[in-house]
């Protein structure tokens, strides 16, 4: 069948507004969906799911957070990484604290902490916009650096400041191997990503939008600045610190403060900038391209010097990666601002057309 | 036309706005009458915009008081302008740009929307009715503007002619009392104005909108409005019927010398 709306009439508004409004796209995410499920789990080996799976889909999920913040409300945010700390350790104060707490609901909670944070860092989003905000929430990463190293409350006192969590349960489900922690972030990931989706095809997000593309005509017609952005601000951390909760519980298992470092913040805002600035499927594309680019050019560049006949070091490798980055960044903000996820649409909208351009 | 002018809705007083050391308003009187639509006309520069953005809260006068509907506006912030039924078209367009059209249109509904944002979240109840409800509303305003085949398209893509059509739909879509419209056929051709013109006076008629106009084209003034104010400089110079303005020697010497 070919790629076209040809034939799908919309005979309601109902029908009109639904996320996806050309059949095949709907039955291709679907089909994509369903193979994550049940395809990936039968054909992938375990150093897959641990290495570049699950990282993947937990980052995505905090790309995911910081693209309605950046990409949707356009708050620009440097803290990204704090909120994901924030989620981690009150997931796991409510977790070891409180007897019996299951572990999703201590998850959504860690999520629920870095909202309340979120809100309140966002505060000075209402005064200061652009280079101001970033430095505002770059300090609110340093603070939190300092904060879960120097605080012990926070690491339940723990003697060597990190802190660790086992015996994942969920309705009865033990969530111990590799298969069983990806199909849990998977299936999380699915939620929120149709969370997320919604949210930026109502109200609330063409609020964001509106203050992100003009915001004294978005107060001039009746949307209120602070609303809007302390919304962004707490719907984003709320999605990041759940991310962060899941990078402690399920990725690491054990961490420390420097696993939510400023670079984890950076690393987040180039994935939404490379997937694509105010797009969801772009949150994926970003995600995927960093988690993937450092293991395939670890794998490809040494093979490439072997082939011409020059050795190349660790440290080259890590260099390339890092020149490839800074410059793919400076591409997409200068070229294409709304980054992989656009050329995507564009392959689409020639797709549409094939094979008559005319 | 059927329409009849009613009371003063809106009362702006010895108004005066300065900008450091600009000028920009001095002590400014005149008054709104409900249903009618009230030109303001001057030179560039002489705070017709300014004017504008003090009605609608975006700037706050040093002196003066405006009264709406009888009593005494304090301090506004636009987006209470916007909920107490004042609507606006900018000079510049203030189009979204990285929304489509009818994104744009539907924002002008957000006062009216008011399901919270966890049932948002789940596209679920009373938050998917009323998207539905408020899209059916908005598309009646598509309808009445004509921009059907251009719903979809981002507004960044569109000419400008249509641009200026879809801020005033977006306008609209807030059903407001009194409608602000700052320079809305600056830049038309002739065609493009007509239409612009029709849709000013069918939102009048129908609607019974009251509307404040800012329009350099003086044709367009003295056929479309009831009342006109004129500015120069931050100051007003006249004020009245459009035949006793155009007639007033001192705005035919504002005209001729700001080059009009
Ligand atoms: N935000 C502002 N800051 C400083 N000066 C302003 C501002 N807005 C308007 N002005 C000044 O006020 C005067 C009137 O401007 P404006 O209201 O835009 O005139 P008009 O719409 O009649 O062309 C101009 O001198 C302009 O430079
Ligand atoms: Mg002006």
């Amino acid at each position: 069948m070919l790629y076209r709306e040809n034939g799908q009439f919309k005979t309601s508004y109902a029908a009109d507004q639904q996320v996806f409004t050309i059949a095949q796209d709907k039955w291709f995410v679907l089909g994509v969906i369903a193979f994550a499920f049940i395809g990936v789990p039968m054909l992938v080996d375990e150093y897959m799911f641990r290495a570049i799976l699950i990282p993947f889909l937990i980052l995505s999920l905090a790309a995911l957070g910081v693209n309605l913040l950046v990409g949707y409300c356009g708050q620009i945010t440097l803290g990204a990484g704090a909120f994901m700390a924030i989620g981690a350790y009150a997931a796991y104060n409510f977790f070891v604290r409180i007897e019996g707490m299951p572990v999703v609901l201590a998850m959504l909670l860690g999520g629920g902490v870095s909202a309340a944070m979120g809100v309140l860092f966002g505060i000075p989003s209402l005064r200061v916009r652009g280079l101001y905000l970033a430095v505002a929430t770059l300090a609110a990463q340093f603070f939190c650096d300092w904060a879960f190293l120097r605080i012990s409350w926070f690491t339940n006192d723990s003697s060597s400041g990190s802190v660790s969590v086992s015996n994942l349960k969920m309705f009865g489900w033990t969530i111990d191997s590799p298969v069983d922690k990806y199909l849990f972030c998977l299936g999380v990931m699915v939620v929120f990503a149709v969370l997320a989706k919604n949210l930026t095809r109502a109200t609330v997000g063409r609020q964001w939008m509106a203050i992100r593309d003009m915001d004294v005509a978005a107060e001039v017609i009746g949307i209120r600045p602070m609303y809007s952005k302390l919304s962004a601000f707490a719907v984003s951390s709320f999605f990041v610190g759940v991310a962060g909760a899941m990078w402690g519980f399920i990725h690491l298992g054990s961490w420390e403060p420097a696993a939510f470092s400023v670079d984890r913040s950076f690393q987040l805002l180039f994935m939404v900038i490379i997937g694509g600035l105010g797009s969801i499927l772009g949150s994926f594309f970003g995600a995927a391209f960093i988690v993937v680019l450092p293991i395939f050019l670890n794998q490809f560049l040494p093979a490439l010097g072997d082939l011409v006949g020059i050795s190349i070091s660790t440290a080259a490798v890590s260099h390339a990666e890092l020149i490839i980055f800074g410059s793919l960044i400076v591409f997409f903000l200068i070229v294409e601002p709304h980054g992989l996820a656009r050329l995507w649409s564009i392959a689409k909208e020639k797709l549409r057309l094939w094979p008559f351009p005319h | 036309m059927s329409r009849k002018i009613g009371d003063v809705i809106l009362d702006l007083q010895n108004i005066s706005l300065r900008f450091g050391g600009v000028k920009a308003l001095t002590d400014i009187s005149f008054n709104i009458r409900e249903h009618e639509v009230r030109a303001i006309i001057g030179p560039n520069g002489a705070g017709k915009s300014s004017m504008l953005n003090v009605i609608n809260g975006v700037y706050h006068p040093q002196d003066g008081k405006i009264f709406y509907r009888g009593a005494e506006r304090k301090k506004m912030e636009p987006h209470m302008a916007a909920s107490t039924g004042i609507a606006r078209t900018f000079q510049n367009i203030g189009l979204f740009k990285g929304m489509s059209v009818l994104d744009n249109i539907m924002t002008g509904r957000t006062l009216k929307m008011k399901s919270n944002l966890l049932l948002q979240a789940l596209w679920f109840g009373p938050a998917r009715s009323e998207e539905l409800a408020h899209r059916r509303k908005v598309e009646e305003i598509i309808d009445f503007l004509e921009i059907q085949h251009i719903r979809k398209t981002p507004v960044g893509r569109l000419p400008y002619g249509l641009q200026k059509r879809v801020d005033l739909g977006r306008a609209l879509a807030m059903e407001p009392q009194i409608l602000l419209l700052d320079e809305p056929m600056a830049g038309m051709n002739v065609e493009e104005k007509q239409d612009m013109c029709r849709f000013i006076l069918d939102v009048n008629d129908q609607f019974g909108t009251t509307i404040v106009l800012i329009e350099h084209d003086m044709g367009v003034v003295m056929d479309i409005s009831d009342r006109v104010v004129v500015l120069d400089y931050g100051k007003k110079i006249g004020d009245g019927l459009p035949d006793e303005v155009r007639s007033n020697p001192e705005v035919i010497r504002a005209y001729l010398g700001a080059g009009h």
